[in-house]
């Protein structure tokens, strides 16, 4: 069959095709670049605190850190701070994503809900701090509402995209074939709109995690924000580093976690 | 004897701004059973409009559309269509395209698998199956879509310049294939297209339309026997053909044909 040989021209990308070989000097080369790239910054910030800048080196930030996850303090903070991200960020999203939903697919429901949401989406979660403790009290109810409200406001809209985007002609597709209302919502409306619902679901996230620290302002016990905050008032900038390298790890591990999740989910698209 | 598909003084408007245009203008044709007819006309003719509205995906704003007899009100599984776009749910294998009409029916798992494989063969796609749209080229992606709108088997198929993204090459091989396909599972197809000579390739029947407003114009009978291949392509009889049609798209006058009855 004739047409078979402009498959092999057309549909596999390159990066399937590419030998071992050049596959891993493809992947090789930016992870040493990020090697370097790290280690030159780490190297700059050395310098820098050896300089007479105020800030720690790094070896006085390890020796902290090894410290606090000796003295299980770290953990505690991590579990505390994960904890709140992840309630808020799955709250959010399974909030996000049937209201997303239902807005793009019913007018009415748009109409209703999108003043409100275009409303908060224009204040700041951190803001709503004040207004969600005096209503909340100081427990985990605020903490978590804010990261909510944050991972929410980011994946509604993209989820809403998605369903307005989603190609009239497969619709009309699935129409002909015989589908109804229903059959057309789960088949075509919601595994079209999943690659916008992931790209909500990452900003969500980085969303979260942008509202935490200062969520943990809100008269915490444990967690990241709080414990670099309470080192701020002992002047102990190592556990103030610790902190926010803990932060920046953990953001970068969730995010891989749904890029990964992406991958899988959506690897039917064609990407250019 | 009743026609297949029955057109009968079909009006379609759409409101542009303050003006109203006219996309179809009176048009009434009747079609009969397992007739292939190809529509051939200039953009804005019209001619997808009358698709949509065969399709049941377009409502006329005056006259009717009937199929077996019966008005057309919506989608309906018994007649398939096939669009210029492929349509094809991007996030299903070929075989997952294919058995989409029939999940939909609540044919079941193993009759299905059974009904889109031999459609599936049919097109001659067995070795992708199991094949992502994305690693498709064009013509195989338009060849899936054939398939999966035969396997709801329907009696009408409905295409909408269905190879008209394809290089000329590959069209040519799909025409012959769509024939090959036909021949084996009759069915009654209106095909659009803007290209004469695929018109005149395919068809029992050519109707040429007119713009502004969109109307027949023309109805060329093309009397010569299938199976036809590369002979018929280079026949005489083949180029007498092509002409008349190539001189009804690109010299119109202001006439309109009498409405078209199916062919005896």
């Amino acid at each position: 069959m004739a047409v078979i040989s402009d498959q092999t021209a057309r549909g596999a990308k390159p990066r399937d095709r590419a030998g071992g070989r050049t596959r891993a000097r493809a992947v090789g080369l930016p992870l040493l670049l990020n090697a370097v790239s790290v280690g030159l910054g780490i190297a700059v910030w050395w310098a820098l605190a050896l300089a007479g800048l105020k800030l720690p080196t790094p070896p006085e930030v390890v020796t902290q850190a090894i410290t606090l996850i000796g003295n299980g303090t770290l953990g505690k903070d991590v579990l505390a701070s994960l904890t709140r991200v992840l309630i808020g960020f799955a709250l959010g999203t399974a909030a996000a994503v049937p209201v997303g939903f239902l807005m793009g697919w019913y007018a009415v429901v748009r109409g209703l809900v999108e003043p409100w949401i275009q409303f908060f989406r224009t204040v700041p979660p951190l803001a709503i701090i004040p207004l969600a403790i005096v209503l909340m009290g100081i427990g985990e109810a605020p903490k978590i509402f804010v990261i909510f409200l944050a991972a929410f406001l980011a994946c509604v809209i993209s989820t809403f995209q998605g369903v307005v985007n989603v190609d009239r002609t497969l619709i009309n597709a699935a129409r002909v074939l015989g589908a109804k209302d229903a059959g057309i919502f789960a088949r075509v409306v919601v595994p079209a709109s999943t690659p916008f619902i992931l790209v909500g679901m990452r900003v969500g996230l980085g969303s979260a995690w942008a509202t935490l620290v200062a969520a943990e302002l809100i008269a915490a016990q444990q967690g990241l924000g709080f414990r670099m905050q309470n080192a701020q008032l002992y002047y102990d900038l190592p556990t103030i580093f610790v902190g926010l390298i803990s932060i920046g790890i953990l953001g970068l591990l969730m995010d891989r976690i749904l890029l990964v999740a992406e991958r899988k989910l959506t690897g039917w698209q064609e990407r250019r | 004897m009743t026609a297949k598909i029955t057109v009968q003084s079909v009006t379609k408007t759409f409101a542009l701004g303050k003006d109203t245009f006219t996309a179809l203008d009176q048009v009434s044709l009747d079609i009969a059973d397992n007739e292939f007819i190809t529509v051939v006309g200039p953009s804005g003719c019209g001619k997808s409009t009358l698709m949509n509205i065969l399709a049941g995906l377009e409502e006329p704003t005056a006259g009717r559309a009937l199929v077996d007899g019966v008005p057309v009100s919506g989608p309906g599984p018994e007649r398939g269509v096939i669009f210029q776009q492929y349509a094809l749910f991007p996030w299903l294998t070929v075989r997952k395209n294919v058995e989409f009409g029939l999940k939909t029916a609540g044919v079941g798992k193993a009759e299905r698998r059974e009904r889109a494989q031999h459609f599936i063969d049919l097109v001659g796609l067995g070795d992708f199956a199991d094949a992502l749209p994305k690693m498709l080229s064009g013509g195989m992606r338009q060849r899936c879509a054939i398939a999966r709108a035969y396997a709801v088997n329907p009696s009408i198929l409905l295409m909408d310049e269905p190879f008209g993204a394809l290089d000329a090459l590959t069209r040519v091989k799909l025409q012959e294939q769509l024939l090959d396909t036909w021949s084996q599972e009759q069915r009654t197809v209106l095909f659009i297209t803007h290209d004469v000579d695929e018109a005149v390739f395919l068809a029992n029947r050519v109707i040429v339309m007119a713009a502004r407003p969109g109307r027949i114009y023309d109805v060329v009978e093309v009397d010569l026997p299938y199976p036809r291949s590369e002979d018929f392509r280079l026949s005489p009889e083949f180029a007498d053909l092509r002409n008349r049609v190539w001189h009804s798209v690109y010299h119109q006058d202001g006439r309109t044909a009498a409405p078209v009855a199916a062919r005896p």
